[in-house]
């Protein structure tokens, strides 16, 4: 489907080895790969940055794209592949080491101490000294200056808790600019701008390009990566799929390079029974902070997905419904309103929220089996003040036969379980309680293709049992593969809903990074 | 669904699953015992274990309370002041309704006591559950408090108790049932109904999984509040089961009554095997913690080689080598 862009992609590969990428690239990035243990996250890419030049990196959540940047700027080493540094081998061992060969990078996260004042926080490590005692007056004068230049009128004397997101934003910005600089990694750094203040943003890294720097700019908003990019390149499950001219890709190019693969053996093939009446009606939901005024249904015996980038809200809408967030608005299980003030009380009215934090929501790694199994279930489970014990195994032997839990031992703690079956102890845990409506958030993350599949299995078998199911995945993939409908999400709001023919990636892509109108069977929201 | 791995090849769980942490105490328990023996043969003498066993009964009742507070994930520094302050409020009440009442003064004292004490443990954990301040500073705060009350109450001196109340009230402490010293068989008694409750209990297992993983907890819909609420309930309670069994000892409270007894009691959970950062509880570590100490104790009182004085001390370099322990050994 993507035939043109390869032609292309293969042209544009003939070009680059005949002008001799060493001697115009500031960093090049040779074959570098990064393994953890069995799992690669990062496998032979091959970049060249140059100087004056905006160069993009997109791809899915999970494609590699900020380990390659921590590559970059030295906070991980490659498991294989080099690094040269106009033309020169290089190796970061320290992110120091990347900073002194003049690589500045600019965290997604702002990372300033609130009770410090800019100038502080600005030098923070590296204070300057005259005769042994701190320069306050000479960092505070060069503050101003790289402010000033940014565009930044705070105060240098202001504490940053005091001062505005975007000024914060800055702040940090001048703080990665303020040694010499030549190539600057930016790290999604509009995710917490509004309007104005990307626009403010956006100048200053055209402002870099112009005056020589090399920029590599990681983002999910595809709109601004066709606005600012020289060259984008594409990354998917790790490997690169390919460096293109920034003007030539519109954003639906864009979206499809970044998904499109044939996986379609892992789903369960779609039931053609249709969704029964609602189960749950979540009306006006607001998450202050993360997810404002969501109104949705889900059916008896539907997969209901919602799509969205990392920090759309998607997580924290759940945890509003869940109890575990303060939340306004209703939410009514067949047509029961459900106190939400409350996790105890969701999770009895017959809701269960798998979390994506398996490891650090969902299980107790150092307790064993049974007790992680039956803690959600305790009250239904052990009637009375006492414990089953008998019971509990009972249910655990159960569980381990149904969910295909694999383990040598019932005494084995739950952390020594592999990924994909500490995910179905999980899933079995928060079925315990028979909910009616089941919420699975990034049900599949860090788990192997055959888990996967399971997974997808015990799923689609839930809702042949009548319930409705809810999935909240960053793989649109995932998604499109067992979700009857998808609801998308962006910047804490529902954009849009796809169905049916619809279902497509670079249509759930465009409204999860767009405002951009999608074609078919779509139903933008009001 | 295919069931690949059989059932019937996978290892039952073993009904009793013991590690290092579950008989780590015991094991310190015995090497010191054979110390003391070496030291001076006297140590194993029934008459000197007994006494060093019905002393630390105090400590150990105490620290079975502090076992639920710190296996939930809390910290209660307050208990020493705590103490002497129920000691106070206690001997107070039965000198009043010593005239009317007579020795029935003493069971009213008792039930006072534990009221008091289940309110003391429940401010505290108000204030760290409702309240959301870091226990440490909270208890901190009413460690001053019940201090303060005590040495106001008793105006800088002693409160002694009744002396008509005292020879009814004495066996509570000096006595014995069937040769064994009473305290030893309160405190036995308070690990076995701690035990059941942290073991055989549904509040146990919220107990455990708040302080091993709080968002866990809260996944699961167990309330934080709650269990940790109670946990400090059950530690002021405790307390007060202490100070019952301490007011006949020295037929007094004082101001200086229980000073020190926080460090001896969280001492004697972390080297019983609790981690401090909470999780599963071991609550007859905890009582083997408490007897470890006052062996200790004993022998640098029988032995010539460290002052007795410095007994404070050892217990200092005690809790710091047992949470080295703790943080090197995973």
């Amino acid at each position: 489907m993507s035939s043109v862009l390869s032609i292309e992609r293969e042209g544009e590969r003939v070009v680059a080895q005949k002008a001799d990428p060493l001697r115009h690239s500031l960093l090049r990035a040779e074959g570098v790969s990064k393994q953890y243990g069995p799992v690669t996250v990062l496998s032979d890419v091959t970049l060249d940055i140059l100087p004056g030049e905006i160069h993009a990196i997109i791809g899915e959540n999970g494609a590699g794209k900020s380990t390659f940047m921590r590559l970059l700027s030295g906070y991980i080493e490659p498991t294989a592949g080099t690094l040269a540094l106009s033309g020169q081998h290089v190796r970061f061992a320290k992110p120091e080491q990347a900073q002194d060969a003049g690589i500045a990078l600019v965290h997604q996260e702002i990372l300033l101490a609130e009770a410090l004042t800019v100038a502080e926080n600005l030098f923070l490590g590296r204070e300057l000294t005259r005769n042994g005692v701190v320069d306050d007056r000479t960092m505070r004068r060069l503050a101003t200056e790289k402010l000033t230049e940014l565009g930044c009128l705070v105060s240098p004397n202001a504490l940053v808790r005091n001062i505005a997101l975007a000024d914060r934003q800055l702040v940090q910005i001048a703080r990665a600019l303020l040694d010499d600089y030549r190539i600057v990694i930016f790290d999604e750094p509009t995710a917490v701008l509004t309007g104005e203040e990307v626009e403010r943003l956006l100048a200053i890294i055209l402002q870099l390009k112009e005056q020589g720097a090399a920029v590599l700019y990681i983002s999910h908003r595809l709109d601004e990566v066709q606005r600012l990019a020289d060259k984008v390149t594409v990354l998917r499950d790790g490997k690169k799929i390919g460096t293109y001219p920034g003007r030539t890709l519109s954003q639906m190019d864009m979206a499809r390079l970044m998904v499109g693969r044939d996986l379609a053996a892992l789903y369960p093939e779609k039931r053609t029974k249709a969704a029964g009446e609602a189960m749950l009606t979540v009306r006006d939901l607001s998450v202050p902070g993360f997810a404002k005024n969501i109104s949705f249904q889900a059916h008896k015996s539907e997969i209901l997905g919602f799509a969205g980038m990392i920090g759309a809200g998607r997580t924290e809408l759940f945890e509003g419904i869940m109890g575990l967030r303060p939340a306004t608005g209703t939410v009514e299980l067949e047509g029961k309103p459900i106190n939400i003030r409350s996790p105890r009380a969701v999770l009895d009215a017959g809701i269960g929220y798998l979390t994506e934090d398996r490891k650090g929501k969902g299980l107790l790694l150092h307790e064993r089996l049974a007790p992680n199994l039956t803690l959600s279930a305790l009250t239904r489970f052990h009637p009375g003040i006492f414990l089953r014990r008998s019971r509990e195994q009972d249910a655990l032997r159960a569980a381990v036969e149904q969910y295909d839990i694999r383990l040598k031992s019932f005494g084995v703690k739950a952390g020594q379980l592999s990924g994909g079956n500490q995910q179905k102890l999980l899933l079995a845990k928060v079925l315990l309680i028979t909910p009616s409506v089941v919420v699975v958030d990034e049900p599949t993350r860090g788990i192997d293709i055959a888990n996967k599949a399971q997974i997808y299995a015990f799923i689609q078998s839930l809702v042949a049992e009548g319930k409705a199911c809810i999935v909240i995945s960053s793989e649109m993939q995932e998604l499109i593969g067992i979700c009857d409908r998808i609801l998308v999400m962006r910047e804490g709001r529902l954009r849009g809903e796809v169905s049916g023919d619809a279902m497509t990636e670079h249509n759930v892509a465009l409204l999860a990074t767009s405002d951009a109108a999608v074609d078919g069977n779509v139903g933008g929201r009001k | 669904m295919t069931i690949i791995a059989s059932s019937t090849a996978i290892r039952p769980e073993r009904e009793w699953n013991i590690g290092w942490t579950d008989v780590g105490p015991f094991v310190a328990l015995v090497v010191l015992m054979l110390i003391g023996f070496l030291i001076n043969p006297d140590f194993l003498s029934a008459t000197n274990l007994g006494n060093v066993v019905t002393r630390s009964a105090f400590i150990a009742i105490i620290a079975v309370g502090a076992t639920f507070v710190i296996s939930s994930g809390g910290l209660d520094l307050s208990v020493g002041s705590m103490a002497a302050f129920i000691t106070g409020i206690t001997i107070m009440f039965m000198n009043r309704m010593a005239p009317e009442w007579g020795v029935l003064a003493i069971p009213a004292g008792m039930t006072v006591a534990i009221v008091v004490g289940l309110l003391c443990g429940l401010m505290n954990g108000l204030i760290v559950t409702i309240g959301k301040i870091e226990p440490f500073i909270a208890t901190l705060g009413t460690m001053g408090i019940f201090r303060a009350l005590i040495t106001y109450m008793s105006d800088g001196g002693s409160i002694p108790i009744d002396r008509s109340l005292r020879d009814a009230y004495r066996p509570v402490y000096f006595g014995t049932f069937v040769g064994i010293p009473l305290p030893i068989i309160i405190s036995v008694a308070v690990a076995a109904v701690a035990s059941f409750i942290l073991y055989k209990m549904k509040y146990g297992r919220k107990c455990a999984a708040v302080g091993a993983n709080e968002d866990v907890a809260r996944y699961s819909g167990i309330s934080i509040i709650k269990t940790r609420t109670i946990a400090y309930a059950i530690q002021g309670t405790c307390v007060a089961v202490a100070a019952i069994c301490y007011v006949p000892r020295l037929g007094a409270a004082t101001p200086t009554t229980g000073v020190l007894w926080e460090l001896q009691v969280i001492t004697a959970v972390v080297i019983g095997g609790t981690a401090l950062r909470g999780g599963k509880g071991h609550v007859w570590g905890t009582v083997a913690g408490a007897v470890i100490l006052e062996l200790i104790a004993n022998l640098m009182v029988l032995s010539d080689f460290v002052s007795e004085y410095l007994v404070a001390g050892v217990q200092g370099v005690i809790i710091i080598i047992a949470m080295l322990i703790q943080r090197f050994s995973k």
